[in-house]
This record gives C-alpha cells, sequence and structure tokens, in this order.
C-alpha cells in the first residue's frame, strides 16, 4: 500500500511536514503526492471518526437491505446512483448474497428514518422489496473500538 | 535483648548477616530514582519504556484464553512444548539458514532473561572472564557475577556507531576469558552488527577460543538490511548460543517467554539449570508464543513498520532540534549525545524530566561508555514523540 495513504487512512490530520518526516522524504515531494492522488480522486475527502454516543443530541443510524430488479443497460448502477443522491445515505454498496444493495441510513429519530424509507426509497422503481435495521450500538468503526476500557498502563520506566 | 521460652537469650534479628555477598555488592539499579519521579508526576511522556507500546496481537491472547478453556494448564517438558520448538527451527532456517535440532538444540525459557543466566551458569567456572561490550542492557554483568564470573567490559563508541571493535575485545582478553557476550540490535544504543562487523572478530574468538553468547532478542527490529548473527559465520555456529524470544518482535513481554539455541551440550547443560530452576516455561504462555509464531507475521511486521516510521520521524527531529544522533539501525531505542551542552546524562535526564516533563534513561545506566548519552525509546505513540520533541526543545532553548 502506497505509505502516505496508509499514514493518512489513519489520521486525516497527518501534516505534509509530519508525513515527510515518518517516510524519510522532502516535504515538498510529499505535498506534491498527495496534490497528484487528490487530483486522481484516489482521495476524496478528509473525515473525522465521530463517537456519536458520547454526545447528548446523537443520530439514529440504520442499514436497509434492498432488493433490486436488474435493469436492461444500467444494471444496479442507475437505481443504486439515485439512493446515493439523498443527503440521508451514508453509503449504497452493492452486496451478494440474498440482498442486492446495503445503504446505511443517518436521520435524527427512528420516524424519521422510517418515513424516509416509506418515502423515498420503497417507491422508487426497481426497489422490490425494503427492510430496515436500525443499529442499536457500534463497537468497531473503521478499525477503531469504540467500547475501548482504559488502556493497560506499562510501567513508566524499564531498562 | 529477649528471652526465649527455653531461657536463651535470641539477638536482634539481621537480616543483612544473611545476605549473599554477590548479592549485596550490587549496586541499586539507576534507573530507581527515575522511576520514582515519573510515577508522582502529572502529565509526563516517558521515552524511558523498554517494551513494545502495542498490546500482544488479539488472536494470540484468544489461542492462550482457548487453550486455558481447554485445561491445558499443567507443566510441559523440560526444554518446551516439541511444536513450538519445531516451528522455532523452521523460522531459524528461513531467517539465518541454520539447523537446529529441536530435539535436541532448542530450550524454551521463562523470558530471554532467563535463558541469559543459564547462558552463564552453564558455561562458567569461579574466575572466568566474560567479554561485555558496554553500553549494555543491565543484566548482563549481575547474571555473571551470579555465576562466579567476571564482567570485562569493553566500550564502544559514537564514532563507530557502537558497532564492538575487534582490537578492543582482543585488548580485554586474558587468560581467563571464556566467553563473548554479543547484543545486537543494541539495548540500548539501537546499534547494528553487519555480516561484515561480525567476521571482523570472528577471528579474536577463533585465536582465543571463546564461546559467543548471542543475546538477539531485537533481531527481528533490523530497519536496514537483515539481521546478522554470528552464528552464521562459517564454523561459528557450534561455539555461539543465540539467545531470542517473543517479547519485543511480537509485544510480549509480559509472557516471559525465550529461547536457546546451539550446541546440544551448551542446549543440555543449560537445561538442566532450568530443569531445577524453572522447570518448565510458563504452558499458556508457550501455546500463545506458537500462535504467534504460526501466525503472527502480519502483525509483526505491522509493528516493525511502525517503529520504523517513528525512528525516521523521532530521529532526524533529534537531530534537527539539536540533540545529535547516528542512525540507529535496529531495536527501538534513539541514542542521542548531550555532550555539546553542558551535563552529565544523569543532569540532563533529571533537569528535562523536573522542568518539561519528560522521561529519558540516563545512558550513564548502561555503563561509564554510555555517559553524555541519552536512551530514548520510540516504542510510543507517534503524538507523543512529537509532543516529547517539542518540549526537549523548549528545555534546550533554557539551557
Amino acid at each position: 500500500m502506497n505509505e502516505i495513504l496508509e499514514i493518512l487512512s489513519e489520521n486525516a490530520k497527518a501534516t505534509t511536514s509530519e508525513i515527510a518526516a515518518l517516510l524519510g522524504r522532502p516535504e515538498a515531494d510529499v505535498a506534491k503526492e498527495i496534490r497528484d492522488l487528490e487530483n486522481a480522486g484516489v482521495i476524496r475527502k478528509y473525515i473525522t471518526l465521530i463517537n456519536w454516543e458520547k454526545l447528548d443530541q446523537s443520530f439514529v443510524f440504520a442499514v436497509l437491505e434492498l432488493k433490486v430488479a436488474l435493469q436492461r443497460k444500467t444494471g444496479y448502477d442507475a437505481v443504486a446512483e439515485r439512493i446515493a443522491n439523498f443527503s440521508e445515505v451514508e453509503s449504497v454498496r452493492l452486496i451478494s448474497g440474498d440482498h442486492d444493495l446495503s445503504v446505511t441510513v443517518r436521520g435524527k429519530s427512528m420516524k424519521d428514518i422510517a418515513y424516509f424509507v416509506a418515502e423515498k426509497i420503497a417507491p422508487l422503481e426497481g426497489v422490490q422489496s425494503t427492510c430496515t435495521h436500525f443499529i442499536l450500538r457500534s463497537y468497531k468503526e473503521h478499525g477503531v473500538i469504540l467500547t475501548e476500557k482504559q488502556k493497560p498502563q506499562r510501567l513508566v520506566i524499564t531498562p | 535483648m529477649k528471652q526465649s521460652l527455653k531461657n536463651v537469650t535470641i539477638p536482634v534479628w539481621n537480616a543483612q548477616q544473611h545476605l549473599n555477598q554477590t548479592v549485596k555488592g550490587m549496586p541499586p539499579s539507576g534507573i530507581r530514582k527515575f522511576f520514582d519521579l515519573v510515577s508522582e508526576m502529572e502529565g509526563a511522556i516517558s521515552l524511558g519504556v523498554g517494551e513494545p507500546d502495542f498490546v500482544t496481537p488479539w488472536h494470540v491472547r484468544e489461542a492462550c484464553i482457548y487453550s486455558l478453556e481447554s485445561g491445558n494448564t499443567h507443566y510441559t517438558s523440560n526444554k518446551g512444548i516439541p511444536e513450538l520448538r519445531e516451528v522455532i527451527s523452521e523460522s531459524v532456517r528461513c531467517d539465518l539458514g541454520l539447523t537446529y535440532d529441536p530435539a535436541e538444540q532448542i530450550l524454551i525459557t521463562t523470558g530471554v532473561s532467563e535463558a541469559v543466566d543459564l547462558a552463564f551458569r552453564a558455561t562458567l567456572n569461579p574466575g572466568d572472564e566474560v567479554i561485555v561490550p558496554e553500553p549494555c542492557y543491565v543484566a548482563y554483568t549481575p547474571d555473571i557475577l551470579l555465576a562466579g564470573g567476571v564482567a570485562r567490559t569493553v566500550p564502544t563508541r559514537l564514532e563507530d556507531e557502537f558497532r564492538l571493535q575487534p582490537e578492543e575485545v582482543a585488548a580485554a582478553v586474558t587468560d581467563k576469558t571464556r566467553a563473548l557476550l554479543l547484543s545486537y540490535p543494541n539495548n540500548p544504543t539501537g546499534a547494528i552488527m553487519t555480516r561484515s562487523d561480525l567476521e571482523d572478530l570472528a577471528d579474536v574468538v577463533v585465536e582465543n577460543d571463546l564461546l559467543v553468547i548471542s543475546d538477539e532478542v531485537y533481531a527481528k527490529l533490523t530497519y536496514t538490511g537483515s539481521h546478522a548473527s554470528f552464528a552464521q559465520l562459517e564454523g561459528m555456529q557450534d561455539r555461539t548460543i543465540i539467545l531470542n524470544g517473543l517479547s519485543k518482535s511480537h509485544a510480549m513481554t509480559g509472557w516471559r517467554i525465550g529461547y536457546a539455541m546451539g550446541d546440544p551440550a551448551l542446549v543440555g547443560a543449560m537445561t538442566k539449570v532450568h530443569q531445577y530452576t524453572m522447570l518448565s516455561a510458563p504452558t499458556m504462555a508457550q501455546v500463545a508464543a506458537l500462535e504467534a509464531m504460526q501466525k503472527g507475521d502480519e502483525e509483526m511486521l505491522h509493528m516493525k513498520h511502525e517503529y520504523n516510521l517513528r525512528r525516521r520521524m523521532f530521529v532526524s527531529g533529534l537531530n534537527r532540534i539539536g540533540l545529535d544522533c547516528f542512525e540507529p539501525r535496529g531495536a527501538f531505542y534513539a541514542f542521542p549525545s548531550v555532550k555539546a551542552w553542558g551535563l552529565s546524562s544523569e543532569e540532563f535526564a533529571e533537569r528535562l524530566l523536573k522542568e518539561q516533563k519528560v522521561a529519558v534513561v540516563p545512558g550513564s545506566v548502561f555503563g561509564p561508555s554510555g555517559e553524555g548519552l541519552l536512551r530514548c525509546s520510540y516504542a510510543t505513540s507517534r503524538e507523543e514523540l512529537i509532543e516529547a520533541l517539542d518540549r526537549i526543545e523548549k528545555f534546550l532553548a533554557s539551557l
């Protein structure tokens, strides 16, 4: 894996000078490579992983499983892209197995999401059935364990 | 004075009189003072820790849990579980191209620390001398003393990138010298010995018929080229005892699993001492070590990669802020010099801790040739390393 991407995928806040120091490369080279990766669309966005459950005002998330009728020429793409356009939708993935599309949705309340599915997703042409799973608790996101207990302590100095 | 039941006067108990003279004569650990200072300090960053900051990978911990659930709680054979010795044999064949018979030439120990102790106890007679490169890990000299031997330290120097020089070894040899201890990649310096560096030593070793005890616990953490062992040199395998373990490479310090490999007679003698003292290494830890050696390469390489990133960043950072540091090619320590700042390494370390709350270990703890240098462990998070560099820079500005 590209070493710069590896560092940024772990920490989007890593500065070019930090990355240059970690890799032992000139800062200008690193800056250029990052720009190239951004321009090529490899790096799409720098995001922050937030543990919403720590906040009073949190969101409700749901995973929708959709069965979709295949369309001539466009396959799954047309309906998937239509769904992706909704701002409530966090991710849209074509999956193998029982269902076709797996969609993650974010809303303010369960009712919010229920209405969104009923009004916007279910009626879409090509969507044959929906099944909504509300997320009750998240234990790990993007490789980070959210329920982590206090870190085990090392002795402060050892030979 | 008190009267006992039988009317004999009982003198006041004096435990000091009942101590072994060698143990009594051992100086207290040089890091104790720093340990106490850091422990009481809020917000201190410690670069003084000689162990990985990673927790043992989950699949290894899980294998141990499963083993305990299955009731695998008995002794193992003295030498350790056969599967573990076999996988070690296979791994050393891959890494060093050397063959060791798992039945006769490999002993599983309770950490490399035990293996070091066994190697001295199994080979030294009273008064035998062992040459020890210095600065070095703090246990070698006491272990030699406890085995009845005499440690002859040989200095290594910054200008040689802390590699052991053959002339220095030759000059330290007497008619009582029996063994040479090697410890590369080195704690505290981060120095390595390349194959050609080791070849330069071979003549002195052969001329004086020395046994080589090679502590290679940091072997997997060699960042430039591949690790070289003295045992790989032509004709040297038989006279070398290799000591290694999983503590540093697989983040398994607390499990206490090490191993010794060498000539069957030497390993056999070490096994005798082991069988009458430790009996066998902890069974659950051996099971975990087996899992780590069989399936832990990916995590091991991931951790090594992370140390290497930090190494580059931290060493260039030290040089940038004005602490001269040669490039450490192994282990996870940087060993910068403070000689230009007019403080002894202990003064520097103590003031740095009190004034900027960064703990490092003064090089003098690892022997007189460590004076003027500091051991800084980069087995700590990048954020802490960056913050530590900032604080050290502030401290230097205040001098």
